[in-house]
């Protein structure tokens, strides 16, 4: 029975995806407003993440882009105020504001009711110390910890323990500041941080090598309890569950085994009181059923996004139903429609997760995985073997690897290392070490992989081995091929094991081999993921292909009717939850016009590959194969490849190659934009400018290159060695040593060098256009100067600052390209800009990061706009006076560098955040406040410190910082920018490295690192010389790396600094107005 | 490996390789969506006549403990002391195994056993099959085997086979003494009622139990059709005279209900899993649970007196019916488990309870 009174219900939302927090958050905000929607209650939605599916309209009633911290929130309730408050469905950033709010005596004074989990619960959950009480109370076994409060005790605790111990920040996310040490030093220096992000700190014995398996429990106010889903860790205890390859259902565990941690979970939830949904995590020995409970989230989470889209089973939806007092009895199977929520998901399939790291991004971050998480997304991989679902997964991440076998030799120094201390790379080295003729056993000792896992990664070495002692294609056998297809083999691994690629492209190899292979009859079938493994006809279309299998689960009937739309796959540094939102987008508008939408992605943060979102939903594979292999099932009215970001635009060569009907702007458009050389023949032929740039092969030619133009220059290899894919070069000496440890110049790997403007304004186009025509458009500009890539800009929406000539400027040219290129469709044009001189630097024809962005500023649906253009249905021409509105937009972006330890968080050419925020606001300074705030900038009240590399920088920061000093602030500064000052007396105390000597040998003061650690400096304006900060060794890169592990907010460029300052200066933080969205006219 | 084929009475094959012993065999086709436990359903004596499906696609990979017994005769890890299967059909049967308790692979014992098992079946679409067509008989045939012919499964007295034929006392001197009549009894329900204290007389299935002077009565789960077990039913009827506590579990909830004089029928492809929900009728008491039985009890057909006590919640079939007044109870689930979830074991206090009245 439901609750009375609750009528008005505020969810919070997760705000920017970091690391440790992404879209999953977006899957279960999206699924808690659909079901309250569903109750006719009134919905109002906190968060500031303007790209995501539960910030669209129609989604909640009212919708806020404002930070989802305390102060915001409880302004907000005074506004609104709602009945009841819903916190487990933001990740940790919703439940920490929750926890705050109850403390603060919020929810009491305003009367709002925490539904589901009680806040009194979720302490109990949190607070180490309470939970491992709690569970001692019912004979549960947790990890033996202790909490501590100072670094002393923490040492006594660990040698109590004995180390190995673990470290651990209380109340912090995805294990934010922990970490497992081996000695005392190594225990200082966790400790130390640990204690930056909470003032508990928790050491534990260690339990490396022991299983780590979950289990997702749903329990309503009756007390009916259910377990929807468990997993079982890939890699042993020690590396974080997010880190880990993740198997559901467990794979090793037996009968006795799952039950008992089945039956201890629902036990725990019972005991905690838990209501709507919580995972528990344990620790399970290899030689005994013994074990230890990790902890329990008492929240929605990665895995509970994880286990609803593994199972069928919408957690986030029956959880917000349970917190509105239904009983599970009282729910459907959203999946069968006709029986119980109150029942435990059948498999019959296994589904393997596999993390996406993009260390590659970051210079001097530490590679090595541990108890702290660095992926920046996921992939979800689901097959009827292991082999199939791991080595899918694995094409599934994106990052060249063409599954567990056939890939390119990698190159390690030290396997065993590489083996023993896991890094991004681990599951490549385990088929390095097989090929190399390692045991199952060896591997085991080194890893502390289950045998099991191991024996089926060597199953597929060996068919592997037997596959190319096929001589040839056609001497191929239909028994070893169909095996080979069961284990996950793709047909680009087939063709290279045979040798196809001896005598010609591996591409004419693939389209070769798919032939040969359809010609024997070896073709998927598609199954359906039903929540009850056959027993109970589904009514929902969650689809995968297996070649384990006779019989499609899908009849189909060739009408026409299908539009497939190609999904973005992994999050990842540069395309993430924006992209869903296009996707979901473009399926509202396909279904809205009487087409079948099918969405083919494999991301299960996501709400795409949410079943009720479309039609159809292939949660499979993006590669060419696949995407052909679905084609060829569907017969559909086309296929669009413009709203999922790189990869599906990257597929329309190759598709439109096979005549598959591509919606919208041409496959050959696209790839005159996308080839270097043509789109640049291109624009020269309009008469458009962009940058000078040169693809060379030689050092000899790059000189010639850079003497013509002079430095600097932007130089981007296409083939990396270590550390950023691209980099800027001031001078002679930073460019021969980028291509000596960066990249490699030879004939088959070329160099694309361009001039670098400095002082330059980006500018960004998004636009939609119909036959060569722009439709619908906006122009916004970057509060960076070029150099700080567009993924990493703070963009202003409308453009603030540009000359109206410039305006008119990039509509004209816009206009050209768009004609030119005869786009149909979304697409997004970067120029430059100085004075009224304005380049081109690139032309995506396709959704781009900023349009949800654009679009809600506008309120015009792009990507509606531009769907109904690939469908060829008619268009209302947004008015012009749309495009003239009184508000702004400020999107911001969100960095994870606080979980990359070591990298250095300077900005520069190549992207490096993992989120973004936007607000809106009366004014820039306003808009631009708020989404700072949401991406974690606190405003100083006193203290600030200013490490400032150039000249220019100095001189461009110096009435901001006079503007401090009036106003009270103590400015710090280093040596460099102390004199600076100093010379034209701005007031301000020198620090110093603790290294300088005053006359008496004794260190000057204050020392810089001792004013951090001691929380001395509230905000650090650390801006480099130039982007290629190239020592990660310098002092420098130290204090920032400083900042970033005491959680001291940073900021490292100067036009952003000075927009942030005077921004809090000018707008008093109570001043911001609580307006929703639809108030913004 | 050999081929072999799945051929079902409605002339569907299905194709696939021989893994365990290599006999042809035939009997009715049943599918299980079970997750884990391949060694309890294998060894628990209701699957006795038939071919187990397993939904699930990968078998095998924690291999099979050993088959010991404990000082009172039980089995340390099975349900019973064989395999009672006919056969197991999987989709992908993993040959390496990994566990710390393993003693062999799953396909050494089914050879050890006499137990032929298939792999390589689309047993999504067999399932689906079943469902669909309702169960089936089937044989498998394997390459270079004779072909076996077996009864209709509903003819053969499936409980006299796997009954025991002598009388077997466990835990002599608990506190109360319960007669379990064994109609296939899974060995954790015997563990279930000694690790309570009580002392258990196992009785073959048609014995004259009246003459043993015991606390209760305790009628096990067992294969077939429970209509081939009336000399039980009778006894049951008997029995009831002295008004002591009946626990059913199973073919006990059948008979039980047929002594009571309720109708029993076939479902038309059972319950066979781990994830069968069921509500304690009139309250909002729901519970999961592991689940084996291809019959059912009519509740419409219950006589006054008698009521539902457990229902299934989705499809509404009876899950267990008690007596208003007398101390008589039992259910179509299986609170002992093994394999599946152990939510449910409270039931067995719930016996002692009534012992104790």
């Amino acid at each position: 029975m439901r609750l009375e009174n609750i009528n008005k219900v505020l969810v919070l939302g997760s705000g920017a995806l970091k690391i440790g927090e992404a879209g999953e958050f977006d899957y279960s905000g999206s699924q808690a407003l659909k079901a309250l929607r569903e109750e006719g209650i009134e919905t109002v939605l906190i968060n500031p993440n303007i790209a995501t599916v539960q910030t669209s309209e129609g989604m909640a009633d009212h919708i806020y882009f404002l930070p989802v911290t305390p102060e915001f929130v409880e302004r907000l309730i005074a506004k609104e105020r709602p009945d009841g408050i819903l916190l487990a469905f933001g990740g940790q950033t919703a439940l920490n504001c929750g926890v705050e709010l109850y403390r603060r005596g919020v929810l009491e004074k305003y009367g709002v009711r925490v539904l589901g989990t009680s806040v009194e619960t979720i302490i109990n959950t949190e607070d180490r110390e309470l939970f491992v009480r709690q569970l001692e109370k019912i004979g549960v076994k947790t990890i033996k910890s202790e909490a501590v409060e100072t670094v002393e005790d923490a040492r006594n605790a660990a040698k109590q323990l004995g180390y190995p111990v673990i470290i651990r920040a209380a109340y912090a996310l995805g294990g934010l500041g922990s970490g497992f040490c081996d000695n005392e030093q190594e225990l200082d220096a966790m400790v130390e941080k640990a204690f930056s992000f909470s003032p508990q700190v928790l050491v534990e014995k260690s339990l490396k090598g022991w299983k780590e398996i979950e289990f997702e429990v749903v329990r309503d106010r009756y007390d009916n309890c259910i377990t929807v889903c468990n997993m079982e860790n890939f890699d042993p205890l020690g590396i974080h569950t997010g880190e880990s390859i993740v198997i559901a259902p467990s794979q090793t565990l037996t009968n006795s085994e799952y039950h008992k941690l089945r039956a201890l979970a629902i036990r725990i939830i019972r005991h905690l009181g838990i209501v709507g949904e919580c995972n528990v995590q344990y620790a399970f020995d290899t030689g005994s059923e013994d074990y230890r409970v990790i902890e329990v989230n008492a929240r929605l989470s990665r895995s509970s996004a994880l286990a609803s889209k593994a199972t069928g089973y919408p957690l986030a939806f029956v959880a917000t139903k349970l917190g509105l007092g239904y009983g599970l009895f009282e729910l459907t199977n959203s999946v069968t429609q006709s029986t119980s929520a109150f029942f435990e998901p059948a498999l019959d399939y296994v589904v393997c997760k596999i993390p996406r790291w993009d260390l590659g991004k970051f210079r001097g971050v530490n590679r090595e995985l541990g108890s702290s998480m660095k992926s920046v997304g996921e992939v979800m991989a689901i097959g009827r073997t292991f082999e199939d679902a791991l080595q899918k997964g694995l094409r599934m991440i994106g990052q060249g690897m063409h599954g567990f076998a056939e890939n390119k030799e990698l190159h390690v120094d030290d396997l065993d290392e590489a083996l023993k201390a896991p890094t991004d790379k681990r599951i490549f080295a385990i088929a390095q070490a097989m090929y190399e003729g390692y045991t199952v056993d060896r591997i085991h000792e080194l890893t502390k992989i289950d045998r099991w896992f191991l024996q089926r990664l060597e199953h597929i070495i060996e068919l592997d081995a037997e596959l190319k002692r096929t001589d040839g294609v056609e001497h191929l056998e239909y028994d070893l091929l169909l095996r080979a297809k069961q284990l996950g083999f793709s047909d680009f691994q087939i063709a290279r094991a045979v040798g196809l690629g001896r005598t010609m492209t591996m591409d004419q190899a693939v389209l070769r081999m798919r032939q040969v292979r359809k010609r024997m009859g070896i073709v998927p079938v598609v199954k359906q993921i039903d929540t009850l493994a056959g027993e109970f006809p589904a009514q929902t279309n969650y689809l995968y292909l297996t070649y384990s299998g006779i019989k499609n689960d899908v009849q189909y009937t060739g009408d026409h009717k299908s539009i497939i739309v190609l999904g973005s796959g992994a999050y990842r540094i540069g395309s993430s939850v924006e992209f869903d939102w296009c996707g979901v987008q473009a399926l509202n508008t396909i279904r809205h016009n009487g087409y079948r939408s099918v969405m083919i992605n494999f991301n299960p943060e996501t709400v795409s590959t949410d079943y009720d979102t479309c039609d159809r939903l292939y949660f499979d594979e993006l590669t060419f194969e696949r995407v052909m292999d679905i084609i060829e099932l569907e017969n559909p009215h086309g296929v669009i490849v413009s709203t999922g970001g790189q990869i599906p635009n990257n597929l329309a060569m190759k598709l439109d190659g096979q005549q598959v009907k591509i919606l919208g702007t041409s496959a050959k458009s696209i790839d005159n934009a996308e080839d270097r050389d043509k789109f640049s023949a291109m624009l020269d032929r309009i008469g458009v400018d962009q940058p000078e740039w040169s693809a060379l092969t030689s050092e000899e030619d790059m000189e010639k290159f850079v003497a013509r133009v002079g430095y600097p220059v932007l130089v981007r290899p296409s083939y990396v060695l270590s550390g950023a894919a691209m980099n800027v070069c001031s001078n002679e000496e930073q460019l021969h040593k980028f291509l000596r440890l960066a990249a490699k110049v030879s004939k088959e790997h070329p160099v694309v060098i361009s001039k670098f403007m400095t002082n330059t304004k980006e500018v960004e186009m998004d636009a939609v256009a119909r036959n060569g025509e722009i439709i619908a458009y906006a122009i916004s500009e970057h509060v960076e100067y070029a150099g700080v890539h567009s993924g990493d800009a703070t963009i202003m929406f409308p453009a603030q600052r540009l000359y109206v000539e410039t305006v008119r400027r990039i509509k004209r040219i816009s206009g050209q390209i768009a004609r030119e290129l005869n786009i149909s469709g979304p697409f997004n044009i970067q120029y430059l800009a100085r004075e009224n001189e304005i380049k081109v630097i690139e032309c995506n024809l396709r959704a781009s990061r900023s349009f949800p962005f654009v679009s809600k500023v506008l309120k015009i649906n792009f990507i509606d706009i531009a769907t109904r253009v690939m469908l060829d249905l008619p268009i209302e021409r947004p008015n012009k006076s749309l495009f003239d509105f009184d508000y702004v937009g400020v999107k911001a972006s969100q960095f994870s560098f606080n979980r990359l330890q070591n990298a250095d968080p300077v900005l520069g050419v190549d992207m490096a955040s993992t989120g973004e925020v936007g607000c809106l606001g009366e004014d820039a300074n306003s808009a631009l406040l708020q989404s700072m705030l949401a991406v974690g900038m606190r405003i100083p009240k006193k203290k600030i410190l200013f490490a400032i590399g150039g000249p220019k920088q100095r001189a461009h920061l110096l009435d901001t910082i006079k503007r401090l000093v009036d106003r009270g602030y103590t400015i710090y500064a280093t040596g460099g920018t102390s004199d600076y000052l100093n010379g034209l007396g701005v007031a301000n105390i020198r620090v110093y490295k603790n290294e300088h000597l005053d006359e008496h040998g004794r260190l000057k003061q204050p020392i810089v690192s001792n004013l951090m650690h001691n929380k001395e400096i509230e905000l650090f304006v650390g801006i480099p010389v130039d982007t290629l900060a190239d020592s990660v060794h310098d002092s420098y890169y130290r204090m920032r790396r400083t900042a970033v592990d005491l959680n001291i907010p940073l900021i490292t460029n100067a036009r952003l600094a000075e927009a942030f300052i005077n921004a809090f200066l000018d707008v008093p933080i109570n001043s911001l107005a609580i307006r929703e969205w639809s108030e913004y006219k | 490996m050999k081929k072999a084929m799945l051929r079902l009475s409605d002339g569907t094959t299905f194709e696939g390789y021989s893994f365990g012993a290599d006999v042809s065999v035939s009997g009715e086709v049943v599918f299980n969506t079970a997750m884990v436990g391949y060694p309890e359903s294998l060894t628990d004596p209701s699957y006795a006549g038939q071919l187990m499906t397993l939904t699930f696609p990968l078998v095998g990979n924690y291999g099979v403990p050993e088959l010991t017994f404990r000082s009172d005769g039980l089995a340390t890890y099975m349900e019973s002391e064989r395999i009672y299967a006919r056969a197991i059909i999987c989709c992908e049967y993993s040959g390496k195994f990994s566990h710390w308790n393993a003693h062999e692979s799953l396909a050494q014992w089914l050879k050890r056993e006499g137990i032929p098992g298939i792999t390589g079946v689309d047993t999504r679409a067999l399932a689906m099959l079943l469902r669909e067509h309702g169960v089936m008989m089937g044989s498998i045939e394997i390459e270079g085997c004779e072909h076996a012919e077996q009864s209709r499964y509903e003819d053969v007295n499936f409980v006299a086979q796997v009954s025991c034929k002598e009388v077997m006392r466990y835990n002599v001197g608990g506190a109360k003494k319960v007669v379990l009549v064994d109609c296939g009894v899974k060995h954790n329900i015997i563990r279930c009622l000694i690790d309570r204290g009580l002392e258990v007389v196992r009785v073959p299935w048609d014995y004259e139990f009246g003459q043993i002077d015991a606390d209760g009565l305790f009628l096990s789960n067992g294969p077939g059709n429970p209509d081939n077990c009336m000399p039980l039913v009778h006894h049951i009827r008997n029995y009831m005279q002295t008004g002591k506590p009946i626990f059913g579990i199973c073919m006990g909830n059948q008979l039980l209900g047929k002594a009571a004089g309720a109708a029993i029928y076939k479902l038309p492809y059972g319950h066979r899993s781990h994830n069968q929900p069921v509500r304690l009728v009139g309250e909002n008491r729901c519970f999961i649970t592991s689940q084996n039985h291809g019959y059912a009890l009519d509740a419409d057909t219950l006589p006054e007196g008698w009521m539902p006590l457990f229902e299934n919640m989705n499809d509404g079939s009876n899950e267990g019916i008690r007596h208003v007044s007398k101390p008589w109870f039992s259910v179509q689930f299986h609170p002992e488990a093994c394999s599946g979830p152990v939510d449910t074991e409270f039931l067995f206090d719930d016996f002692v309870k009534l012992l104790n009245q």
